[in-house]
């Protein structure tokens, strides 16, 4: 079943695919100029223990967003 | 000619950069290690180009400052070099095409060639060629492949057919081009790529960043100590001091030039630590007790860079960073300082807003000693013993803390939040290791020793002219009753104004007692910051937060030396 979720809801492992971002256009640029983008496949790599960062894998780079970040993106999982 | 070097962070343009100028700039594995341009001259055949270094951009939407310079950068530049990283086509690609909308001649760099290749990623270049319209070099800067070819065909770098496109329609392209270009062969994760993950996992991440912090430590330790005892002092000892004793008995003991050049015999004899003549103290404590420590610090703190450990060391840290109203990301120029504050300083443009700058510089320059002083720390505290180094440490971190913590309270605005490319991680390349190494060991040997030189100098002609004891008079209440020091250590505060070392080093004349010296240090550390961090505290907050830091390092470095000095007591 796919499932509409953020990126801090996902669990550590899971692929899904972009399908909404929140915020400002500022944020929502960095986020773009990083790969996550609509559309875009990420997983998470690591799970924020304790409202910590969430790392991201993004094609074959990394990228760290802050906790709060982390609920402004929304992805497709299916579970 | 102006060129212009210009990619995503972290792509290597530091490296192409040296490559083509042999102008040596730091280079780190992280992104936003250039926030500065950095210009240099290159031969291409017969004709000189100016080349700049442009601090790396994902777009030219100007969305941040650095985007910003950069667009305004490309109406001046003749060639655009674009350093592209091969591990990331897609997103390196976007920025191509932009650049390739902008009308200016191009060439790509194709770098990190061999670290695609290890990935299993190929790219067909004359595709690529076709494709973008303009030449692609593959490259590898740190090694230098690759240099030549790119800078014999920057002639070819040519204009492309590409018209005005929207953000999705440029993203539809790069998926277009890439799909046709790249191939990859599956491959199994990495070692490194293994341990990458593990360190930012909190079960795995913790373990590990207190163990690299601890070897970190031990190996500075062990370095440093080892070239003093081994090589330094012996160097001194033996070849040094029989020279300087002959030029003491030459000269006479209390004549004036015999006070700067080798200041007070200790019972008769010349004192490396005590005497403070420019050609005993002057030299020795810049050359044997502080260098080698700077040079274990820079090896390790390099390798660490290189290595991209940092930025992991951000994320683990985040959380309790945005108590100080910071994000992780400012560990870095905060490791910077550990150093030398005035990278450290530097380093926090990364950080976005004003707010968390002023911060981060405030809590750098009070609460993070930098190298020569700990240096000093050592050679001096040490000697009673690791306990009170100890001490000193845990003072200067606590200060750091509540510090961060008290200015996140009392200024307006919330803390940004963390959003950063984690570079992965990379052995480094033992030559340019070696090469930034050295390049910040003459920066402290070309900006540093004139200064200790001159301090030294001064405080002797000081002395002789006794201006010292007026101002000791003046200051004595604060500096006996609140701190519980001898008066003159007034003196040796101030003159850490001048250098921190140099300051620490006057201290040790005053025989202080075990007690006195950590109070000392840690007032000496916390208190004003040195000439060279404070004009560049002025360059980057302004002349208003400047002074305000300033009173705020005056403040608590009293209050916590007084502080300190009670707890001591007892």
């Amino acid at each position: 079943m796919i499932t509409k979720m953020s990126v801090a809801d996902m669990e550590s492992g899971e692929t899904g695919k972009v399908v909404e971002l929140l915020g400002g256009a500022g944020m929502q640029n960095r986020l773009k100029s990083l790969g996550i983008r609509p559309g875009a496949k990420i997983s998470k790599v690591n799970s924020a223990f304790n409202r910590g960062p969430v790392v991201l894998k993004v094609g074959r780079a990394q990228a760290v967003l802050g906790f709060g970040v982390s609920y402004k993106v929304f992805v497709e999982v299916d579970r | 000619m102006k060129i212009l070097l210009i990619g995503n962070p972290n792509v290597g343009k530091s490296a192409v950069f040296s490559r083509l100028t042999g102008i040596h700039v730091i280079a780190s594995n992280y992104p936003g290690t250039t926030v500065e341009f950095t210009q240099g001259i290159m031969k291409i055949g017969t004709e000189y180009g100016d080349i700049i270094d442009v601090p790396g951009v994902y777009g030219l939407e100007a969305y941040s400052k650095a985007e910003d310079i950069a667009v305004k950068m490309l109406e001046e530049g003749d060639v655009v070099i674009n350093v592209v990283d091969t591990t990331n086509l897609e997103r390196n690609l976007h920025l191509t095409l932009h650049l390739l909308e902008k009308n200016v001649p191009l060439i790509v760099c194709l770098n990190l060639w061999d670290e695609a290749k290890h990935k299993g990623i190929s790219v067909d270049i004359k595709k690529m060629e076709e494709l973008l319209g303009v030449p692609v070099i593959p490259t590898v800067a740190v090694a230098g492949e690759g240099i030549k070819e790119l800078v014999s065909r920057i002639p070819q770098a040519r204009n492309s057919e590409f018209s005005e496109l929207s953000e999705e329609q440029r993203w539809t392209e790069v998926g277009k081009i890439v799909s046709r270009i790249q191939s990859i062969k599956h491959r199994h994760h990495t070692f490194l790529e293994i341990i990458g993950d593990a360190s930012v996992k909190p079960s795995t991440g913790i373990p590990i960043a207190v163990l690299v912090m601890f070897s970190a430590f031990e190996i500075i330790r062990f370095i440093g100590e080892g070239l003093i005892g081994y090589v330094f002092e012996p160097l001194f000892y033996k070849f040094w001091q029989p020279l300087v004793t002959g030029l003491s008995s030459l000269l006479h003991s209390g004549s004036f030039i015999h006070s700067i050049l080798i200041g007070n015999l200790i019972n008769g004899e010349i004192d490396f630590v005590q005497s403070f003549g420019l050609l005993t103290t002057g030299l020795f404590m810049p050359i044997a007790m502080v260098l080698p420590y700077i040079f274990a610090f820079y090896l390790v703190l390099g390798f660490l860079e290189d290595f991209g450990y940092l930025p992991r060391l951000a994320v683990l840290l985040d959380k309790g960073m945005h108590k100080m109203g910071l994000h992780g990301w400012s560990i870095i120029p905060t490791f910077l300082g550990l150093g030398c504050n005035v990278p450290g300083i530097m380093a926090t443009r990364i950080l976005e807003s004003r707010r968390e700058k002023l911060i981060a510089a405030a809590i750098i320059s009070i609460g993070v000693p930098c190298s020569a002083l700990q240096a000093m720390i050592f050679g001096l505290l040490g000697k009673f013993g690791g306990w009170y180094v100890g001490i000193v440490y845990l003072t200067l971190f606590v200060s750091w803390v509540i510090l961060g913590r008290v200015l996140n309270f009392v200024l307006k605005g919330v803390s940004p939040e963390l959003i950063m490319e984690i570079p992965p991680y990379r052995f480094p390349v033992l030559y340019s290791l070696l090469k930034k190494l050295w390049m910040r060991l003459f920066f402290f040997l070309k900006e540093a020793l004139p200064i200790v030189f001159l301090g030294v100098i001064a405080v002797n002609i000081l002395y002789v002219l006794k201006v010292f004891d007026a101002v000791a008079n003046f200051t004595a209440p604060i500096v006996t009753h609140l701190l519980g020091l001898p008066k003159e250590a007034v003196i040796a505060l101030s003159v850490g104004f001048l250098r921190k070392d140099v300051a620490m080093g006057m201290l040790g004349t005053l025989s202080l007692t075990v007690r006195q010296l950590t109070v000392a240090s840690v007032v000496l550390a916390m208190s004003f910051p040195c000439i060279a961090t404070f004009v560049v505290l002025i360059k980057e907050l302004g002349v208003k937060d400047t002074l305000k830091s300033i009173s705020i390092m005056v403040v608590s470095s009293l209050a916590v030396g007084g502080i300190l000095n009670l707890i001591l007591k007892n």
